[in-house]
């Protein structure tokens, strides 16, 4: 042991560096899980403050709240996985299918791009149509519907469609070209083989593709399932401009986190809702990877 | 047989399904890319017909007044500008840098510690203590907050990115160079930076460009971490444009006051302006990304 240290001390010296960011950035932070568990002040810090035991537990969960933003983000969850994966799947056997080259990566060019944009960014495209006065949408396209002067930001109604387009407009096309991948890597000679049989176009994508690619649909599901009580931060805060007369369809979990913590210095609710996210996210992502492992043992990630 | 396309005739689509086809992707690729254009136009506009006609694809004259504005009178964007800047160049330096030098040491078959260090690593990913201890050892115990170091750390640990460099170093290094970098009396450092580093140009292009990305549109950072108004980066204080507009508008609607404001800075077109040219890097740095990033993703994909 101590051989090898010094045998290797170059190496773990190459280590060492990493090593501690990821302590800072991830280690210690794991360790403060307990403060949910605290009545947490800044005067006293975390060793100091009195322990409350469930107290902050009981307040959440007393509360609508818990339960409003828990639905919000598993429901949102649930819905942009499947949709995306079927666009996602739908565009790369598509995309696949254009058999002029220029056109195929020209395509690809461009459905990619909005992945580059920062939610900042989108937040602002998002407001370009739904602006109450000036908006492409309010000012155009709803009077053609006989509608006037609509400010989307105090509908919450609206809002599961607008982000659900937004996270669609902004995801799809990254993703579809994980599974162009996925197809380019499909031997040829499968597909020459049904030709000789007879097989339609259709009846290729039915029987070849489709059945191929799924392995890869399965895992990446069932990576997303792992997150399903995390959301895209960006998309829920800034996107809606942070409306509270929207919360009733658009606060998920790292919302009310964050709102806790910074906006209204509410640290037991924060933290308690923290517990639990994290909790929950350890054991949907141990589930996860070990349904991953059943199906196929080279897919799953550990 | 088609020659010049190369394309096998059982690949080929009739010639109204490849119509359909393109006709599909025209449209899906005009609506990528529409939304981007409409800011566009927006901050070419002229301020007063956008307040008549609200924000339309195609500027009925174009002025340049908020560019005009943009640059001669802002120095908080300049210095926003700066900062984004500088913590994007150091922050993408030190990440890659830090993913190699992890990376390479649990690539190597002979290095017995490569369990633990994996183990380490895998971890992170696993748990999380989440936002809050987080946030509280950034200010409270290591007094990061209003540094640019709480702009940089947090970009620093990506287990992900590591696990692709490492899987990208299993195919491509072959163990004999490094067996025979070490013959010739080579240290590992000098077999690290001179035969490595070089072979692994495209798995590091791959993920620099994600990390030059990623600090680039990075306003999370900020949002928790700064308050100075010195060290905003450009995302953040397109945050606050787009939250102090709305919040202007409701405190001085119908007073006369917002028409005041509105005519003497171009608010409306500044402020897209401003997208604009926080979008100017991106596009810049997209034609490598392009050529990089589908080989970047597919090793990723491969299990880590």
């Amino acid at each position: 042991m101590l051989r090898n240290i010094v045998k290797y001390r170059v190496l773990l010296l190459m280590l060492l560096p990493t090593s501690i960011v990821f302590f800072i950035n991830c280690y210690i932070p794991m360790f403060g899980v307990f403060i949910a568990f605290k009545n947490i002040n800044y005067i006293d810090g975390i060793m100091g403050s009195p322990w409350a035991g469930l107290d902050n537990f009981r307040f959440l969960f007393a509360t609508s709240d818990a339960w409003r933003v828990t639905i919000n983000t598993v429901a949102y969850n649930v819905v942009f996985i499947v949709t995306g994966l079927l666009l996602s799947v739908a565009i790369a056997i598509a995309v696949n299918e254009v058999r002029a080259k220029l056109a195929s990566r020209l395509y690809q060019t461009v459905m990619i791009m909005p992945n580059f944009l920062s939610m900042v960014v989108v937040s602002y495209i998002v407001y370009a149509f739904l602006h109450p006065e000036y908006g492409f949408l309010v000012k155009y396209v709803l009077p053609l519907f006989g509608h006037s002067s609509v400010n989307a930001y105090m509908h919450p109604e609206a809002w599961p469609y607008i982000l659900w387009l937004t996270k669609m407009w902004h995801s799809v096309g990254i993703g579809s070209v994980i599974y162009l991948a996925a197809i380019t890597g499909i031997s040829e000679e499968l597909y020459e083989a049904a030709v000789m049989d007879g097989a339609s176009k259709w009846q290729q994508i039915i029987r070849i593709t489709i059945p191929l690619l799924t392995p890869v649909m399965v895992i990446l599901t069932i990576l997303n399932l792992g997150g399903l009580f995390r959301s895209d931060f960006g998309l829920f805060y800034h996107v809606t401009l942070d409306s509270g007369a929207l919360r009733s369809t658009t606060d998920v979990i790292d919302t009310y986190v964050y709102r806790g913590l910074i906006q209204l210095n509410d640290l037991g609710m924060a933290s308690a809702a923290n517990f639990y996210q994290s909790v929950v996210g350890f054991f949907l992502v141990i589930g996860a990877n070990s349904l991953a492992r059943k199906l196929n043992r080279d897919t799953a990630l550990f | 047989m088609n020659k010049a396309t190369n394309v096998k005739p059982y690949q080929k689509v009739s010639k109204l399904a490849a119509i359909v086809l393109h006709t599909i992707f025209i449209v899906f690729s005009l609506a990528c890319i529409l939304p981007i254009l409409l800011i566009v136009a927006i901050s070419f506009s002229n301020e007063k017909l956008l307040t008549l006609k609200g924000y339309k694809f195609w500027p009925d004259e174009i002025d340049g007044s908020a560019y005009h504005h943009l640059f001669a009178n802002s120095s908080t964007l300049m210095k926003a500008y700066g900062v984004s800047l500088s913590v994007t160049f150091i922050g993408t330096l030190l990440a890659v840098l830090l993913i190699a030098l992890y990376a390479y040491p649990i690539f190597r078959k002979d290095f017995p510690f490569k369990k633990i260090f994996n183990i380490y690593l895998l971890i992170t990913m696993l748990f999380s203590g989440g936002l809050v201890p987080f946030y509280l050892l950034y200010v409270n115990y290591l007094d990061l907050k209003d540094t640019y170091v709480a702009l940089i750390l947090p970009g620093l640990s990506n287990a992900f990115y590591i696990f692709i460099a490492r899987t990208f170093f299993q195919q491509t290094i072959p163990e004999e160079m490094i067996e025979s970098g070490k013959l010739d009396g080579a240290s590992e450092w000098r077999i690290f930076f001179q035969l490595v580093l070089p072979i692994s140009l495209p798995v590091l292009a791959t993920i620099g460009l994600f990390t030059t990305l990623m600090y680039w549109n990075d306003w999370f950072n900020s949002l928790l971490f700064i308050n100075d108004s010195e060290k905003f980066s450009l995302q953040y204080v397109m945050i606050q444009m787009i939250r102090q507009a709305e919040f202007f508008k409701n405190q001085l609607a119908g007073s006369g006051v917002a028409l005041l404001v509105q005519q003497s800075v171009p608010t409306e077109s500044l402020r897209m302006a401003m997208v604009v040219v926080s979008i100017g890097p991106i596009l810049f740095v997209y034609p490598f990304f392009q050529k990089y990033f589908t080989k970047g993703l597919t090793i990723g994909a491969i299990k880590g």
